[in-house]
């Protein structure tokens, strides 16, 4: 029974050749998935978890050099021919990737796409390519399949143009199937029907799969076996009850550890209430024809009411295109909108530009994509600094530095770093640079536009940490936007539900994660906890 | 808080860095470094003004050897001595001079041994003996030694002395009309397209109307009003060419201002201006930068094309495009007068689009 497994990886080095040195990516990573069997890669970004995949289906980029051996059904695949390879690759193993929006090319329709796999691994008649796409797309449970082959990327959403990607992969019944962070662009809801159908598949037509993910949760729900990888090796693997259950080594201890936990001390109920929004609005209209008619309206947010007091958070909590960034960007006058907002005493809406200026002061945003939100070609001193030359522009440029030395210490980041450019720093260590911006200000609301989604669990919770221990310190107000429910329940006193611009549910976090009334939260509830939240 | 701040290293560094590595776009920077210092020093050293003629030396082809040759002085001499209206009894080559005894039937006038130095052969002559009343002299008769490496033209005067000459004009035209299109279109772009709405509706239109202009009527009429100078091609050369540039920094602003920084810097109150001046420009400089190197030798080649066409740098002042369409004109008789402005233009625009190709990979390495 030895030779089960169909897919070994032996003693695997990735090498990437850069313009200074060399990084030693992937360090002799030994792996093996059997039949039927789905095997688990977990680590964090950078842990080389993805690379050992390409390099084993030689698809490196340019300057990466491999060296050990790569086995399927027998077959060497390092070293072997690009034609050997072609013909390995998308019929016997298949891969299936993040991103759903780009990994279809939009000048195709689905049927052509899938037909195109079909055919270029086996002569089959253009009809009977046609009929098995079909077949595919009914497998992989599009609606409408038929009408669907007809149809462009563009037209589909997330989830199914993930589905029409997991049908591709599976058009020509691959013994292995590489799943890198299928789930991961998607919403809970979605993702968890993606991964039952991924289950289900390989039920029925028996691959292996591979699958790459930085989400425990995830890995319970899946895997039988996982391999845990850090800086370029696996540093455990086993069957997942044993590795979850008693891990051997601190590293798996501390990614286990890593859920956001804790919650937030409940805000005394005679603060004084410092955010109030009613009935706030933000309507696109779409314009088409000559003239510029408004043929439609996008109620991006539609009727939403809140109250915030000091010291407080809420949660705001729903899936994409729910609406709840723009409501943030409402708030801090960056979408347009109608309705009332006021921040104390002043109504925020009818403020002009300039009007706004010293009010900006009070009332900071942190944004989602720490890569995005920093400017490029500013040091970080300069970044950090930028709003003390609008708010103190009677600040030397010493007391300025000296600020900015003061602010990164208070985000534990070392305050020498402050003449370094945003691209040498990790994630992380932006996104508390990001903190740092606002807090240099002494804001009373911050809005936290989903701070943490594109970081690392383990990262995720030093964030949460910093958060609450900076909103103790200075008794800020959060407004804290977020798809994840474990992260918004360790850090909002009330949580506001949001569907389709609209609140559907809110209430006090623990009473509503744990009684909700409305269909939507639980099925958001539902979604969360098949990938490991729970809600006691 | 006085810990010795590490200093990061920028975006520019790298760039830098990833270019200096570009053996190509550093051969080629090198090149035209050498170029320029020829364009701007050399006129001084090749002894030679622009635009003096001489006036026997009309079309003399390049060499390295020195003029007079021997074939020029024999027929030099007579010429001389004919206008003298006296004849050459003997000549005697001592070294750089010539002994020369001059007979006439009537005395010979020493005044008219001017025509010696107003020769370009010959430098002022020198009495050494008068005989029969000055019927018979004996002149010291020294050689004026000149050099046309690039050879003279049609109107004898020296090509390298005017390549060089007209280089400074090409790249000064080529600079400063890029400068002005970068400063008018990198303005107008990040303006329009970051304000949008209205007011980048009104500078596109007015970028739209102006790219519909024929560019070549379009020099005509300014030619015809304003007569020829050498600001009048900044002029009509920056008002066509910051189009394209004002349409590229807007495609750049209209995405970067949906990108979190900027937001981020509208949250934190920073005035629009300080927001083009600190977010949008320093990002949009990249592509910038690579088109100005694409934009220089636009330039040069589109003055050489408006001086071909005589619209352009007037005599005795000249530039690449002049010396070509000049030499253009003689290339049956005198291949040479086209070959040598041709070869420092040609090079110069080589150069520039090496530089501008290993800048765009520097700049922008993920896109390879």
């Amino acid at each position: 029974m030895m030779d089960q497994a169909q897919f070994h990886i032996r003693d695997l080095h990735v090498r990437f050749r850069t313009q200074a040195d060399e990084l030693h990516a992937v360090k002799g990573v030994s792996l093996s998935v059997a039949r039927g069997e789905t095997l688990a890669i977990v680590g964090e970004s950078g842990s080389g978890k993805s690379q050992t995949m390409l390099a084993a289906l030689g698809l490196l980029a340019s300057n990466g050099v491999v060296t050990g051996s790569a086995m399927l059904n027998g077959q060497e695949l390092i070293g072997a021919s690009e034609v050997a390879l072609d013909r390995v690759r998308g019929a016997k193993v298949t891969m299936i990737f993040q991103e759903p929006m780009t990994s279809l090319d939009p000048l195709y329709t689905i049927g052509q796409q899938i037909i195109a796999v079909i055919r270029r691994h086996r002569t089959v008649s253009a009809a009977d390519a046609k009929a098995e796409a079909l077949a595919l797309l009914e497998r992989v449970r599009i609606p409408d399949a038929a009408r669907r082959l007809a149809s462009y990327p563009h037209e589909m959403s997330g989830g199914q143009r993930q589905r029409v990607v997991i049908a591709m992969a599976l058009a020509n019944r691959p013994d292995l199937l590489v799943a890198d962070e299928p789930t991961t662009a998607l919403d809970v809801t979605i993702q968890s029907e993606i991964l039952a159908l991924l289950a289900d598949l390989q039920r029925e037509m028996g691959m292996a799969i591979a699958f790459i993910t930085h989400d425990l949760g995830i890995v319970r729900r899946i895997a039988k076996r996982v391999a845990v990888m850090r800086h370029g090796e696996i540093v455990e693997s086993g069957p997942v009850e044993q590795v979850f259950n008693a891990p051997r080594h601190p590293y798996t201890r501390a990614l286990l550890d890593a859920e956001p936990g804790g919650t937030k001390e409940p805000t005394p109920a005679d603060s004084p209430v410092l955010l109030e929004a009613q009935d706030v609005r933000v309507h696109y209209p779409v314009k088409s024809g000559f003239f510029g008619r408004t043929t439609q309206v996008i109620k991006a947010v539609d009727g939403v009411s809140l109250t915030l007091k000091r010291g407080g958070t809420i949660g705001i909590v729903g899936e994409s295109g729910s609406g709840k960034s723009t409501l943030g960007k409402a708030i801090v006058k960056l979408a347009p909108a109608t309705g009332m907002i006021r921040l104390e005493d002043r109504a925020l809406i009818p403020l002009s530009r300039a009007e706004m200026r010293p009010l900006r002061r009070s009332l900071q945003m942190v944004f989602q994509d720490p890569y995005g939100s920093l400017s490029p070609r500013m040091t970080v001193g300069e970044i950090i600094t930028e709003g003390l030359l609008v708010h103190e522009p009677g600040l030397t440029s010493a007391a300025r530095d000296r600020r900015a030395a003061e602010a990164l210490e208070e985000v534990h980041l070392d305050a020498a770093l402050r003449n370094r450019f945003p691209h040498e720093f990790s994630g992380g260590q932006r996104q508390r640079i990001a903190i740092a911006r606002a807090m240099i200000l002494k804001p009373r609301l911050v809005i936290l536009d989903e701070p943490t989604s594109a970081l690392d669990r383990s990262i995720q919770k030093a964030i949460v940490d910093l958060l609450r221990d900076l909103q103790r310190r200075h008794g800020l107000a959060y407004i804290f936007i977020s798809h994840d429910l474990a992260v918004v329940r360790a850090m909002a006193d009330t949580i506001l539900v949001m569907k389709d611009g609209q609140v559907v549910e809110q209430g006090e976090s623990e009473n509503l994660i744990r009684h909700p009334r409305e269909d939507y939260t639980r099925r958001l509830l539902a979604a969360a906890m098949e990938t490991g939240f729970s809600p006691c | 808080m006085s810990e010795a701040a590490t200093h990061g290293r920028s975006l520019w560094a790298d760039a830098r860095d990833r270019l200096a590595r570009n053996r190509a776009a550093m051969a080629s920077l090198v090149l035209i470094s050498l170029i320029a210092l020829a364009c701007l020093f050399g006129p001084f050293l090749t002894g030679h003004a622009y635009d003096k003629v001489y006036s026997d030396y009309v079309k003399v082809p390049a060499s390295l050897a020195s003029q007079p040759t021997e074939d020029r002085i024999g027929p030099a001499l007579q010429r001389t001595a004919s206008r003298l209206r006296a004849t050459i009894a003997s000549d005697t080559r001592e070294g750089n001079t010539i002994r020369l005894v001059l007979t006439a039937p009537r005395a010979i006038d020493e005044r008219s041994l001017a025509f010696f130095e107003r020769s370009d052969l010959f430098h002022a002559a020198k009495v050494l003996e008068r005989a029969e009343e000055g019927k018979r002299l004996t002149l010291l008769v020294p050689i004026e030694r000149n050099r046309f490496l690039f050879g003279t033209d049609g109107n004898g005067r020296d090509m390298l002395t005017r390549t060089l000459i007209a280089g400074r004009v090409s790249l000064a035209i080529g600079l400063l009309a890029t400068f002005v299109a970068i400063l008018i279109g990198v303005t107008c772009g990040a303006v329009s397209g970051y304000l949008g709405g209205r007011v980048d509706t009104v500078m596109m239109r007015a970028v739209d109307v102006l790219y519909s202009l024929p560019f070549i009527f379009f020099v005509i009429m300014l030619v015809v009003f304003f007569g020829r100078n050498f600001v009048l091609m900044f002029l009509a050369v920056g008002a066509v060419e910051w189009l394209d540039m004002a349409r590229i920094v807007r495609g750049q602003t209209l995405s970067l201002k949906r990108r979190e920084f900027v937001q981020a810097a509208d949250v934190l109150g920073v005035s629009t201006p300080g927001i083009l001046r600190r977010h949008i420009i320093p990002n949009t400089l990249g592509p910038v930068v690579v088109y100005t190197t694409l934009l220089v030798p636009k330039v040069i080649l589109l003055e050489s094309f408006l001086s071909f066409l005589g619209l352009g740098v007037q005599e005795p002042m000249t530039s690449w495009g002049v010396l070509i369409s000049d030499g253009a004109r003689n290339i049956q008789g005198a291949t040479y007068l086209l070959i040598f402005p041709a070869i420092f233009l040609t090079t110069t625009l080589f150069c520039l689009n090496f530089i501008g190709d290993g800048l765009r990979d520097a700049l922008d390495p993920r896109d390879r």
